[in-house]
């Protein structure tokens, strides 16, 4: 698709292109060029020579088993916090659908904590569930649970998700509520002229309408998973106890912290570069898909 | 209409609010903790119920910050966000409106290259390339400045794919009609384009703003020293000592500060905010 009316420049286009230009090969390319270079060179001890060794720094990664369970740790977080804050936040959608009395109200009071800062998150979350002091964690003490998610590395990840999640119910709700907003009502009363009782309508009827927004949702709460705790780890666990809360991106930042292994680093780098393509890439796919739906 | 049972519209009500409580228990937690003596909250003897030093810690927070770990006021790390932000939302609004206008109302070589080469940068967020591009910004000098701060984040292919989008939309005639007045490019994008941006502009205005003062690992990489520390940072740093040692009462005052620019905004221009969010997710 291209305008017909247009104005002739050699230069000015060039010119207003540029800002933007010099941002993104600087801040974005160069350094992601850097990263592809490094994870084929091996640094020695001193960092004084490097020596470049092909695939070697990816195989050392794959034949690591600390890296293979950051992977699977991360996918099991990533399925976890959006399979919980999706259904969650499907419930709220469906019953703020219904023509209710202070629906805005509602709608309101429960998309705000999209603004919460995931660094804040991990913060107000430990606190309500600190071992020691925290308000919940009497609660569960009474109720025979040995709480201690600064110890027990299981706790600990549950507390993540459940941190995660409940950040990303407000996002959630929200497109599910556009959703739901956007089937006709029609096909609604259709179903229940039918006979369909609410709970067959919702499943027959509604569920099926509403998988491309459901699906939409899936791969941004697996991009929010990826990349977005890292704020809530930092914050409540850093990573421990031992390594049951180190995600992927958690692992690129720690290594590269330590100051370590350079090659190494850069290629989780990469490894995480190709995921975000993927998961970018079925996202417009999708997107395009939706268009026509 | 489908008509609803009352008994399920109660139903309805008290899962919303169910829904609600569980949303905001966390918060109203961190006020109630913000309002109370250290000692009593160190013990796990808090009160659900607000307490007595409110003014105390707020003073103290935002004017003085904690006495142990950071000694930092929080006013100077909210003053941070909020540079940071404003030029983080304000930059990408900028340079992605005049890239998408050259885009969209010129015709040039590489002109489809170059935008596909913004549009890439999507792929490319700061947590795959988080050292190389600090030593980038290290080799500029660029560390623990404003400019370090919120340049190496001011690209933004969603708002350049946005605006091009938008303009697209735009009718040629009047283009036309604008220059039958004799305007040229610069008078046409300043007197015609931009009034009729101004919807999508505050739109992205408020999605980039939340976005901006949310920001924690690349301020967590590039700033080292405490008068630059954005809040989320200043936040994080607080709980670092050991727990005996952690001022809550500061700690949760320093929570509700670092959350309330953000809420603010989405509740009072819920509107844009909605409008924002979805547009920039297509």
């Amino acid at each position: 698709m291209q305008k017909q009316a247009i104005f002739q420049s050699k230069l000015l286009p060039y010119a207003l292109v540029a800002p933007q230009l010099a941002i993104v090969l600087i801040f974005f390319y160069w350094p992601a060029l850097q990263a592809m270079i490094q994870s084929f060179l091996l640094q020695d001890a001193f960092g004084l020579s490097t020596t470049f060794v092909w695939f070697e720094n990816y195989i050392d990664l794959f034949k690591d088993p600390a890296y293979f369970e950051a992977i699977l740790r991360t996918f099991f977080f990533s399925f976890a916090i959006a399979v919980s804050s999706l259904s969650f936040a499907l419930l709220l959608a469906v019953m703020a659908d219904k023509p209710l009395r202070g629906s805005m109200l509602y709608r309101t009071l429960l998309i705000w904590p999209y603004a919460v800062a995931p660094p804040v998150v991990g913060v107000l979350w430990i606190f309500m569930l600190h071992p020691s002091l925290g308000v919940l964690s009497r609660y569960l003490r009474a109720l025979g649970v040995d709480w201690n998610p600064l110890l027990d590395g299981n706790q600990a990840a549950t507390l993540i998700i459940l941190a995660a999640a409940w950040k990303q119910i407000s996002y959630n709700f929200l497109f599910f509520l556009a959703g739901l907003q956007s089937i006709p009502r029609s096909v609604i009363e259709a179903a229940a002229i039918d006979g369909a009782r609410p709970m067959r309508r919702f499943w027959t009827v509604i569920f099926p309408l509403l998988s491309p927004t459901i699906f939409f949702l899936l791969v941004v709460n697996i991009v929010y998973a990826f990349f977005d705790t890292f704020g809530i780890i930092d914050t409540m666990t850093r990573g421990g106890p031992g390594k049951s809360t180190e995600t992927l991106v958690y692992k690129v930042y720690t290594d590269g912290l330590l100051g370590g292994n350079l090659g190494s680093s850069a290629a989780q780098s990469v490894i995480l570069m190709i995921m975000v393509i993927v998961l970018t890439g079925i996202q417009f796919r999708f997107v395009e898909r939706k268009v026509t739906y | 209409m489908v008509e609803e049972e009352g008994f399920r519209r109660y139903v309805a009500h008290i899962i919303l609010w169910i829904g609600i409580a569980i949303v905001a228990f966390p918060v109203y937690l961190a006020f109630v903790a913000s309002t109370q003596d250290n000692a009593v909250i160190a013990n796990g003897q808090m009160s659900l119920l607000p307490g007595g030093h409110f003014f105390e810690t707020y003073y103290q927070t935002i004017f003085v910050g904690t006495s142990g770990s950071t000694r930092e006021p929080v006013g100077n790390m909210m003053l941070n966000s909020l540079v940071m932000a404003l030029l983080i939302a304000v930059g990408k609004i900028a340079i992605s409106i005049i890239s998408a206008y050259a885009i969209v109302y010129f015709r040039f070589p590489f002109r489809m290259a170059l935008f596909w080469l913004i549009f890439i940068t999507l792929m490319l967020p700061v947590e795959v390339r988080i050292y190389p591009t600090y030593k980038i910004v290290a080799d500029l000098h660029m560390l623990d400045s404003y400019a370090g701060l919120s340049l190496p984040l001011i690209a933004s292919a969603t708002a350049t794919l946005l605006f091009r989008q938008f303009f697209m939309t735009v009718p040629d005639e009047l283009l036309e009609a604008s220059r039958i007045d004799g305007a040229g490019p610069f008078r046409f994008f300043w007197d015609t384009l931009l009034p009729l941006s101004r919807t999508n502009m505050a739109a992205l205005f408020v999605i980039l703003f939340i976005l901006g003062w949310n920001q924690y690992l690349w301020p967590l990489l590039i700033t080292t020293r405490d008068d630059m520390q954005t809040i989320q940072i200043g936040i994080r740093k607080m709980i670092t000592t050991t727990d005996a040692l952690t001022e809550w009462p500061i700690v949760m005052a320093t929570a509700v500060l670092a959350m309330l620019p953000p809420v603010l905004v989405v509740v009072a221009m819920q509107k844009l905010f909605v409008r924002g969010l979805v547009e920039t997710e297509k």
